[in-house]
């Protein structure tokens, strides 16, 4: 399931991420802010009014804002 | 012994307490320049070991890693690296990790031990990450890092003296790294989770608090709401409880305005400091509580952490003219001054983006339109209230803010569409924790702000004001003349050239006037229209009213509307334009936007000028 669709509050695992989808620069901050494959996140907050963008998610430890389109390219699978 | 002190280097990813840490070690000691050869600002400032050793602490900019995407992470690696030229290399590295964020943050960490500096850690915020309900083993982090780990608390100078010490011994000691360079950003991510994972004694549900929080300030509707009413707060206290200290600063000036009066005869010296020196600078430095107000909410929003918030929350409307919630953080501090703000905008990725919010932050309303608005306001808005305790003077200048960013709004639209061409803009950043600011973090940050605009009032104000004096009492009018002494000097004459371009806009020859030396700082149109006045009274007492009261007698409401329309666009202080052309690297861009505010503000000004009048105003 990709990121922007993952329901709130509830904790998954990166499975992939499309880099080839994602322009360099913020492939790379994605990859500096701890985004890896294997690595726990959880969609927390979603944007205002109805653009529900960005998102806020939970990866790590740490909270990172994102945009839709980048939350996209983040294949994820719902731990049980 | 005349060795040069050990330099070391505060470094670590942004969010991790840095500058808290620097600030507990350094106190207020600290000294604010640029590097050398680029715009960033370098803070360093003295500690000393426990036998009383100096040492020079340098505070680095924020980085993720050692592979910058930002100017100011650029400036973090050439300095670790040894690689800018002018400075010189740090003797020793202090890393600066937030406990409660090992996992993210020691992969940065990693690739600083590895370049084989003497290196200590600082696990910092130790105590948010307990109160997040995890436990760590600093022991088993040194023996994994191989570099000593100190556990500090920087706001409430917790760990200082352990810290001092073990990069004392860091220093007399130095030890090889244990840690092989990673090959790989995955691999170094591996072992960084791998080291975090080991150092972890316990962990309970974490950042509840936080989350909590932005469940409130990030609710789709809600957060908005909030802002909103931040943002008005801000506004109205920046007028309200700046009142009695302006009253101050003015029965301060008047005092020693009078008390010369009294010890000198009257000429040429005495004019010069009653009407030059001490109305120019004195109409100037009544704003600084105005100022202060403004800079202490905006340092209080980003010590608390809620201004990522606020990106987050501005981000899509900002996406709709072609910008992100990046540009909300320069662009808010440009309210403060146009200039820290064009200087913030180097943490926007995005090249396209950061130079469109360069171009659109002087639309912003700096503190110093302040004055402008308020001495206009003040005399021709009525201080009454339109009800649940909201006045009408403050709810105007709201909406002068308002126009500024609605204009900024669009001219970012027309930018990015035609100028810049950029396609998308992007949104990707780190939400630290929530914490209360640190009061002695917030009064430094406060006085530093302080000093800067005081420095300012005190040379170009000042130069800017004596000159303005010179202009408009030389040469002295013949006696029993029917021209007045404005009309006759040299300024007057200026001033009469540039009449007719201003007259179809509503300006009468005084405005004219003050338009000439605003160009070097907005808020001195205040000055020179105070000095304006004062030279141009016909007795002592008129020149003791105040400044208010004679431009309600002398301007039509429309005039003084148009007024107010000119500064929500107009002309730069020179300063911006200084700092637009370091930044962009060329005359071009600063050209560019002198260019499109000038006609926006005279568009805005005539538009504005023309309206009142054909209400009758």
């Amino acid at each position: 399931m990709q990121l922007d669709h993952l329901p709130l509050n509830q904790i998954a695992v990166i499975r992939s991420i499309d880099w080839e989808s994602l322009p360099d620069q913020e492939g790379h901050r994605l990859r500096s802010l701890g985004f890896e494959p294997g690595v726990t996140i959880e969609a927390l907050h979603k944007g205002i009014f109805m653009w529900r963008d960005p998102l806020a998610v939970r990866v790590g430890r740490m909270t990172v804002a994102l945009r839709t389109n980048v939350a996209a390219a983040i294949d994820c699978e719902l731990s049980v | 012994m005349t060795q040069m002190p050990p330099l070391v280097a505060l470094v670590g990813n942004p969010n991790a307490g840095k500058s808290a840490l620097f600030n507990a070690l350094t106190g207020a000691r600290q000294k604010i320049a640029n590097y050398p050869g680029v715009t960033v600002e370098r803070k360093s400032g003295r500690a000393s070991f426990a036998d009383g050793r100096a040492v020079e602490m340098i505070d680095l900019p924020g980085a993720y890693s050692l592979d910058p995407d930002s100017l100011d992470e650029a400036v973090t690696r050439d300095v670790v690296l040894g690689n800018l030229s002018g400075h010189r290399r740090p003797d020793a590295l202090v890393i600066v990790l937030d406990a409660g964020n090992l996992d993210n943050h020691l992969r940065f960490a990693l690739e600083l031990i590895a370049l084989g500096l003497p290196t200590v850690v600082a696990l910092n915020m130790i105590d948010l990450a307990e109160r997040d309900g995890l436990r760590l083993d600093a022991q088993a982090l040194a023996r994994a890092l191989g570099v000593p780990v100190i556990e500090t608390v920087a706001v409430r100078r917790r760990g200082l003296e352990p810290l001092m010490s073990a990069l004392d011994g860091a220093l007399k000691n130095p030890v090889a790294p244990i840690e092989p360079v990673a090959t790989s950003f995955g691999a170094q991510n591996q072992r960084a989770r791998d080291i975090a994972r080991s150092a972890i004694i316990s962990e309970t549900a974490g950042r509840q608090w936080t989350r909590r929080l932005d469940a409130i300030l990030l609710h789709p509707v809600g957060g908005v709401v909030i802002l909103l009413a931040l943002l008005f707060l801000m506004f109205q206290a920046v007028y309200g409880w700046s009142e009695a200290p302006i009253g101050w600063i003015e029965s301060g000036f008047a005092l020693l305005s009078d008390g010369i009066k009294n010890a000198m005869p009257d000429g040429y010296l005495r004019s010069f400091l009653t009407d030059g020196v001490i109305a120019g600078v004195g109409s100037v430095v009544v704003f600084l509580p105005q100022i202060l107000i403004l800079f202490l909410f905006i340092l209080l929003l980003e010590a608390s952490g809620y201004m990522t918030r606020a990106a987050f929350v501005m981000d899509r409307m900002m996406a709709a003219v072609g910008l992100s919630g990046h540009s909300f953080i320069p662009l808010l501090s440009s309210f403060a001054c146009a200039i820290p703000g064009i200087m913030a905008t180097r943490t926007i990725m995005d090249q396209k983006e950061r130079l469109a919010t360069i171009l659109i932050a002087p639309l912003m309303t700096c503190s110093a339109r302040l004055p402008v608005y308020t001495v206009i306001i003040g005399a021709f808005i009525p201080a009454s209230s339109v009800g649940l305790g909201i006045g009408l003077q403050g709810l105007v200048l709201f909406g002068l803010y308002i126009a500024g960013i609605l204009g900024a709004m669009l001219a970012a639209a027309v930018i990015q569409r035609f100028v810049t061409q950029s396609r998308t803009s992007s949104f990707l950043i780190e939400m630290p924790r929530y914490q209360w600011p640190r009061p002695g973090d917030i009064a430094i940050n406060l006085w530093q702000r302080a000093w800067v605009f005081l420095r300012r009032a005190g040379t170009i104000i000042f130069a800017a004001t004596v000159i303005l004096w010179a202009l408009l009492s030389f040469p002295k009018a013949p006696e029993g003349s029917n021209v007045s002494q404005v009309e006759y000097s040299v300024a007057g004459r200026i001033a009469d050239g540039l009449e007719p371009i201003v007259r179809p806009i509503g300006f009468n020859h005084d405005i004219a006037l003050a338009l000439i030396p605003a160009m070097a700082a907005r808020e001195v149109a205040v000055s020179a229209l105070a000095t304006v006045y004062a030279i141009d009274a016909a007795d002592e007492d008129a020149a003791a009213t105040s400044l208010g009261p004679k431009l309600a007698a002398d301007w039509s409401l429309a005039t003084a509307l148009a007024f107010l329309a000119w500064f929500v666009f107009a002309p730069q202080c020179i300063s911006t334009i200084a700092v637009t052309r370091r930044e962009t690297n060329g005359w071009k861009w600063p050209i560019f936007m002198v260019s499109y505010l000038f006609a926006l503000a005279y568009a805005a000004a005539g538009i504005t000028y023309w309206t009142a009048r054909s209400f009758g105003l």
